[in-house]
Order: structure tokens, then C-alpha cells, then sequence
């Protein structure tokens, strides 16, 4: 006997079938069109607000005992930035090496390395998980991000840091395909920049931070993924909106498509 | 109603047609249907993006890996090299070094099997955590109603009779006999085991997926003394993504020797139409 009912429900299973097929038979298609774009930018958001609310309370990342160590900090993405410039300053040791804060800021500051080492520091074994599935556990010290941010005095209207790398990484296409300028950049909101474990590091496993690693400062934001850690720190611009810098999705590799959230 | 999985007294009646999965198993059941495959799919994508396994609180290139899918040059050759504790295995063609687009590329699994088919890390784990969202919530409401209705604890969970009866399932499974009459209206004692194993396997996906996150580790940093690192974590993710495929070859097989249509029909309409008993 064949009911309305057991017609709706033949045509659900049937919708249901042609509907998974179809998407698994235009995946590749799906995967660049913009309405699917806007669906996965929303698991983004609906995965940062998730942990975000896990870790109101500010926890940190979990610290390691020396005998973790990594006997290898394995380097990624830029192993050297190069150029007349940078090779100049890896000849003079880095003394002229000069890290500005500004943008929404009341005192600018241009801060070297030397003066960034006379600062309080803070030391910290953790574990760096790459976006593409290693991990590499490494002791760092540096300077609380949070720290200078309090001296550099934040505009009401700052929401985010910007960081400003010596490094050009070109050669992979930036979203929709068109290539856009290489140079390296990242961003974190001000909940990571004040974090007591987010550092401007210089040390890494008791020595001064190694070229392949970022010499000589990199980012640390323990509970995100490696890309997020920017390395050949020269500048950190605070701003109310990413949306004016670089391809305006907050990274290099934010970018090319992958999270500006980067905790999973 | 007979407990016994031996006993062969059959009160229903040869193709009486009944009930046998409800709504709240049905859906549940294809939408995990679906979510495994694309996470299957785009998560051999992920991982070509780091084609190694380690043990461990870390591990990256210059750590040693139990399990790696690399291309390797060999003078003028490149071939693909599948790495399996201390043996090389050449899969040049399939794993390691095969075509994409017509040109042979070093990847670790193929194209044929990815999630997008060309290799792009970002876009594997958009899917990665879109359909990851949905398998987690899909669980969770699965395993709410069965364990509230109780199906859990009385369809699924063998019964002591079932832990008896074990054996003689496993014989009758080679053999290809299925149950028959009143008994063939429950699980039988290995289908139980089977399914109960893969909701643990699934749940191991979860919970290990979240260890890999340095976000939800620093929620809960006990995950990762549970699975002895974040390594270990990602290793235990890809060994139980394999037992899920096992389960799943065997799941397709077992449809299609009892039954296929009754079978698919009972998952897509609720009945189920009880096989006729066999002379023994």
C-alpha cells in the first residue's frame, strides 16, 4: 500500500542518496566555490567560539621537563629570509636588529634585541604542533607579548596584533588562485597577546634563536597551531581590523586558505 | 522470548516482516555513513601533508617513524617507499610517488582516495572539521538516546549468554550461516562485539582529534598522558581510522551474505523481514 507518508520518505531517502553522491562526486569543485567557503568559515568560527569558551580561564599550555626536549627543533616554511639586509644583520650578530610596536598605540617603541634581553623573560618547554601533523618540543624565553603591549599603552579601539616578518615565502597562490606579495605575516587578537605564555622569543633551548628558527625573535602562542608562531619579527601593528593588510584574512597561510583560528 | 543463540525453537513465523531499527539508529547510522568517508578521505589528504607516524610526546623528520608512505630517489628513479617498522616495501605507483593529473608526484596516499583529489592541506581539513562537527554531534545524540531508551545496554552489549556463545557464532559467521526465525531478531553474539567495537573505535577518533589540538590540550592536558603524547595520539587516530575501514569491509560483506535488499531496506525503512529457518 502505498501511502503520502511512504512517499515523503521515499523521496528523503532517495533526496538523501542523490544529495551525498552529488557531493562527493564535485568535491573538488566544491571545495573552491565560494558558498562552501562560507560554510567552512563558519566551523571555523563555531570551533574557535567552542574553545574559546573552554579556556575563559585563561589556562596555560602545558609545560615539559627538560628530558622532552626535542633533540632536533624541527624548522619549517623560511629556513633563511636572505637578501642583502637580512645577511647584513646575521654578519653583525643581529645588534642593529631593531622591533617596532606601533599603529593604535599612545608610545610607539623601537625596542633591540639587547634591550629586549634586559626585560623580565620568561622560560617555557612546550610543544610547537605543525598545522601538518609533527611536533617538535623546545624550550623558549622571551618577552611577555603582554608586557610590552601595557607599555606601549593600547588604543580603545585596538582588537588585534599584527606581526611583520623579515621572510618572503612566495610561490604558493593565495586564495581564488591570484598570487599576492609573499612576505610573511601573522596576527592574534588581544585574548593571545596577553596571554602569559604568548612571548616575543629570542632563546630557544638555551641559545640564541638559530636562522632556521627565526633569529632573532619569533612569536610564541602556545595554544595554536606553528604557523601562527611568525618568526624574523621587525614590526608589531596593532589595528582594529585585518581586513586592509595583506590579503586581509590575517596571515600568509590565513591567506592561502587555512584558519585564522588556529587552536585545532 | 528464547536468549539463547543455540536454541533454534522458532515462534516467528518464515518472512514475517517486523520492526527492527528504529528512527533514532536509522538516521544516526547514515550520516555516520557519510561522515566517515569524508573524513576518510580528507584525512589521508592531512596526512600526506606529514607522511610519517611516530610514537611519543613528539616526533617530526629527524625523529624516528614506525610508519612512513615518502618518495625516495634512487639515481635517476624515484620510486614510492612504504615504511612499516624496519621494512621497505617499493608501492611506486600507489603510495609514496603516483599520478595526479597524468604526472607521477611524491604523495603518500593517492589521489584516487583523497578528499579533495589534488593535494592541498587547507581544503582537506575544511571538510576534515566540517564533517568532524557533525560525526561528534551525531555520536553524542546516538549515544544520549541509546543509552537513555537502553538500546545500548540491550541491543548492544553481548550478554553473558552472548560471551558463551562466541564460538559457535564465529564458526557459523565462517560458514556464512546466519540466524534464522526468533533469534535472527536480535544482534547476534559477534555483531554485538562488532558494533560496540566501532562506537569505541569512533569515540577513539574523537578523543584522539582532540589531543592533536593544542587548544582543547590545554583544556584537558590529561588526553595527552592518556594516549602518551601528541605523536602517540596521532598514531593511535590513524590505527583506529584503519580498524574503521576493516569494520566497515567486513559490515559491507556481512549485508551482502545476509540479505542484501532485506538488509538496506531494514536500515532505510525500519523492517526487517525475519530469513526463513534452514533444515540443520
Amino acid at each position: 500500500m502505498t501511502t503520502l507518508r511512504n512517499v515523503t520518505r521515499r523521496a528523503a531517502i532517495l533526496a538523501g542518496f542523490g544529495g551525498a553522491g552529488a557531493l562527493l562526486w564535485n568535491v573538488n569543485n566544491l571545495t573552491l566555490s565560494p558558498s562552501f567557503s562560507r560554510v567552512f568559515l563558519a566551523v571555523e568560527d563555531w570551533t574557535r567560539i567552542s574553545q574559546r569558551a573552554l579556556l575563559s580561564a585563561g589556562q596555560l599550555a602545558r609545560e615539559y621537563s627538560p628530558a622532552d626536549i626535542s633533540p632536533v627543533f624541527k624548522p619549517n616554511g623560511t629556513f633563511n629570509p636572505g637578501g642583502e639586509e637580512y645577511n647584513t644583520h646575521v654578519a653583525q650578530n643581529f645588534v642593529n636588529w631593531r622591533l617596532k610596536i606601533d599603529g593604535l598605540v599612545s608610545r610607539p617603541m623601537s625596542l633591540s634585541v639587547a634591550e629586549l634581553r634586559r626585560l623580565p623573560s620568561r622560560t617555557q618547554i612546550t610543544k610547537h604542533d605543525c598545522v601538518e601533523g609533527w611536533t617538535a618540543i623546545g624550550m623558549w624565553t622571551g618577552v611577555q607579548l603582554g608586557l610590552l603591549l601595557k607599555s606601549v599603552g593600547l588604543a580603545p579601539s585596538a582588537r588585534y596584533a599584527v606581526f611583520h616578518c623579515a621572510d618572503n615565502l612566495s610561490g604558493e597562490p593565495a586564495k581564488g588562485g591570484e598570487q599576492s606579495p609573499g612576505q610573511y605575516y601573522e596576527s592574534v587578537d588581544l585574548i593571545d597577546a596577553f596571554h602569559p605564555q604568548t612571548l616575543i622569543a629570542y632563546d630557544l633551548n638555551g641559545k640564541p634563536l638559530g636562522v632556521p628558527n627565526g633569529a632573532p625573535l619569533r612569536l610564541r602562542v602556545e595554544r595554536q597551531l606553528g604557523y601562527k608562531h611568525a618568526k624574523y619579527l621587525q614590526r608589531i601593528e596593532i589595528v582594529e581590523s585585518l581586513r586592509n593588510i595583506g590579503g586581509g584574512y590575517g596571515g600568509y597561510w590565513e591567506d592561502r586558505g587555512y584558519e585564522w583560528y588556529a587552536g585545532i | 522470548m528464547s536468549r539463547s543463540a543455540s536454541n533454534k525453537v522458532v515462534s516467528a513465523r518464515d518472512g514475517e516482516s517486523f520492526y527492527r531499527h528504529r528512527l533514532p539508529v536509522r538516521l544516526p547510522h547514515w550520516i555516520n555513513a557519510l561522515c566517515i568517508l569524508f573524513l576518510l578521505g580528507s584525512g589521508l589528504n592531512i596526512f600526506n601533508a606529514h607522511p610519517r607516524l611516530y610514537w611519543g610526546q613528539y616526533g617530526a623528520d629527524a625523529d624516528k617513524s614506525f610508519f612512513s608512505i615518502e618518495a625516495v630517489d634512487r639515481g635517476s628513479q624515484t620510486y614510492g617507499v612504504t615504511q612499516i617498522g624496519p621494512w621497505h616495501v617499493n608501492t611506486t605507483g600507489v603510495l609514496g610517488w603516483s599520478q595526479e593529473r597524468g604526472d607521477y608526484v611524491g604523495r603518500g596516499w593517492p589521489d584516487w582516495l583523497t578528499i579533495p583529489s589534488f593535494q592541498d592541506l587547507a581544503d582537506a581539513r575544511h571538510w576534515h572539521f566540517f564533517f568532524a562537527w557533525l560525526l561528534a554531534l551525531n555520536g553524542l545524540a546516538y549515544l544520549g538516546w541509546s543509552l537513555f531508551s537502553r538500546h545500548l545496554q540491550k541491543d548492544i552489549v553481548p550478554t553473558a549468554d552472548d560471551i558463551r556463545a562466541i564460538p559457535r557464532s564465529l564458526i557459523d559467521h565462517v560458514k556464512l550461516k546466519h540466524p534464522t526465525g526468533e533469534t535472527a531478531k536480535r544482534y547476534n553474539p559477534l555483531q554485538r562485539l562488532a558494533y560496540l567495537g566501532v562506537i569505541v573505535l569512533i569515540s577513539l577518533m574523537v578523543a584522539t582529534g582532540l589531543t592533536m589540538s593544542p587548544g582543547f590540550d590545554t583544556v584537558c592536558p590529561w588526553l595527552l598522558d592518556l594516549f602518551g603524547g601528541r605523536q602517540s595520539a596521532r598514531s593511535i587516530h590513524f590505527i583506529s581510522a584503519s580498524l574503521i575501514v576493516l569494520f566497515v569491509a567486513i559490515h559491507l560483506i556481512e549485508v551482502v551474505v545476509a540479505g542484501p535488499i532485506n538488509e538496506v531496506r531494514s536500515m532505510l525503512t525500519g523492517r526487517y523481514v525475519v530469513p526463513k529457518e534452514r533444515r540443520e
